[in-house]
């Protein structure tokens, strides 16, 4: 019975759902801020996504016609749901040390749930510009995914576990995976693949405001649109958690310093993330594909290559 | 429910909707997200989706084309919904009353909670408006 309790307590307070909404909302709040003052705005306070979400909640929730309820609503939960889990498990690695065989597929599988979420939820929308966004969505995912696993082979191969506290092991003892040429390339695909995973600036294509108004969200509204929104908040947290654990020397949190240490890469991975979305402008669907599919996707098959003949720098 | 009251107050998502206006009006509302003025100071943003929004702002006189799109748009709002009306055209119809396309005034086709005449409004008298608003709810 307690192993249960402590199961919910760790799915739903600590490493879980509260946590990491509460860093996830909070690093929204960094990236609207910071946008702000690249614009040279002031900017909306530290509580605007927590007011954007509660507001959401309270809002009427209209379902469009000819849709099954139970279906609209589920979707967006699919997705929180596995963010969620996908959070438990790189913290429960920190925390408690615990990790099965494999799970870094696990999570690699996992990752891909909420932007699968959307695109359901943007099919059973029956809207035409959902149905675009959607279609858009798809192609990016499909665009995306390849040089990221390439690039997570390479960390694999490097450390040569699928585990997740090996590969967390392996960086104590050997230094930081990034820490050398082939791995850094991979590192550098990795972090521009989060880029479009997140579906920010360039890669916004599936929800772009001026052309598509909201793309798959395009139907939702109240609590069901306010699900996405945590979604994708909790995204921007757990993705450079993702790269600090298995390319960045992984979380250790014994010490203050090390606590020091894990702030402080997960905010350059922030800031990364932010100046590149401020400083470009969207691409085309078309363009987006060719650029995954042919400079990254050779970017990250060289820092293959070079882990694979065993360079060394 | 109180909190989500705060919620509404702290987070507009505000929709624009043109109903043939000079684009007058329209250029002050994209004022309002300049440095200038920045209401995402206010928490307030701009939504892409009616579905999505909490305040309506309707520009132009509404006239026999627009007013039943214009329905349409208030019935997708999701509730608790504001609307405002901006500028004279919105609120009057002015020197368009009379005119042969125009079938009636824009509260008459959809509840208005709040007036913002001007030709245009000054961005600083829309912000003093929509704030009262969302204040009176």
């Amino acid at each position: 019975m307690s192993e249960i309790f402590k199961a919910i307590i760790l799915y739903f307070i600590f490493p879980g759902f509260l946590f990491t909404a509460v860093a996830g909302l909070l690093s929204t709040w960094i990236d609207r801020k910071v946008t702000a003052r690249l614009q040279w705005r002031v900017g909306p306070p530290w509580f605007q996504p927590f007011a954007d979400i509660i507001k959401l909640l309270g809002k009427e929730m209209i379902v469009p016609e000819g849709v099954s309820a139970f279906r609209f609503v589920l979707i967006p939960v699919l997705g929180l749901a596995a963010i969620t889990l996908v959070s438990t498990m790189l913290w429960m690695v920190v925390i408690g040390g615990s990790s099965f065989t494999g799970d870094l597929i696990v999570v690699l599988c996992l990752l891909i749930v909420p932007s699968i979420s959307v695109i359901l939820g943007g099919s059973v929308s029956k809207n035409p510009l959902s149905a675009l966004g959607t279609s858009r969505e798809m192609k990016l995912i499909l665009s995306c995914e390849l040089p990221f696993l390439i690039s997570v082979f390479t960390v694999i191969m490097r450390s040569g576990s699928i585990l997740l506290v090996s590969i967390t092991e392996y960086q104590a003892s050997h230094g930081a995976i990034a820490g050398n040429l082939s791995c850094l390339l991979a590192f550098a695909v990795a972090l521009i693949c989060v880029q479009a995973i997140l579906g920010y600036v360039p890669f916004d294509i599936p929800d772009a405001e001026q052309e598509i108004e909201a793309g798959p969200y395009i139907e939702y509204s109240g609590p069901a649109f306010a699900v996405f929104k945590l979604t994708r908040a909790m995204m921007l947290f757990v993705l450079p958690v993702f790269l600090i654990t298995i390319f960045l020397g992984g979380i250790n949190v014994m010490t203050w310093q090390s606590v020091g240490w894990f702030v402080l890469k997960y905010v350059l991975i922030l800031t990364a993330i932010i100046l590149i979305k401020n400083t470009n402008p969207r691409l085309r669907i078309d363009q987006a594909t060719r650029f995954f599919w042919g400079p990254v996707t050779i970017v990250a098959l060289i820092a293959l290559m070079l882990q694979f003949i065993g360079v060394k720098i | 429910m109180n909190l989500f009251k705060w919620g509404l107050r702290k987070a507009p998502a505000v929709f624009h909707a043109g109903a043939s206006a000079c684009n007058n009006c329209d250029i002050e509302i994209l004022d309002l997200l300049t440095p200038r003025f920045d209401i995402e100071r206010f928490g307030m943003t701009l939504a892409g989706s009616i579905r999505q929004a909490d305040i309506l702002l309707v520009t132009g006189v509404a006239n026999r084309k627009i007013a039943k799109k214009l329905q349409q748009l208030y019935a997708q709002m999701p509730a608790p919904k504001v609307v405002a009306a901006i500028g004279s055209c919105a609120c009057s119809g002015i020197i368009f009353r009379d005119s042969y396309n125009v079938g009636t005034p824009v509260d008459k086709i959809i509840p208005v909670n709040i007036y913002i005449p001007g030709c245009p409004p000054k961005p600083e008298a829309m912000i003093a408006a929509l704030i009262k608003a969302l204040n009176s709810l």
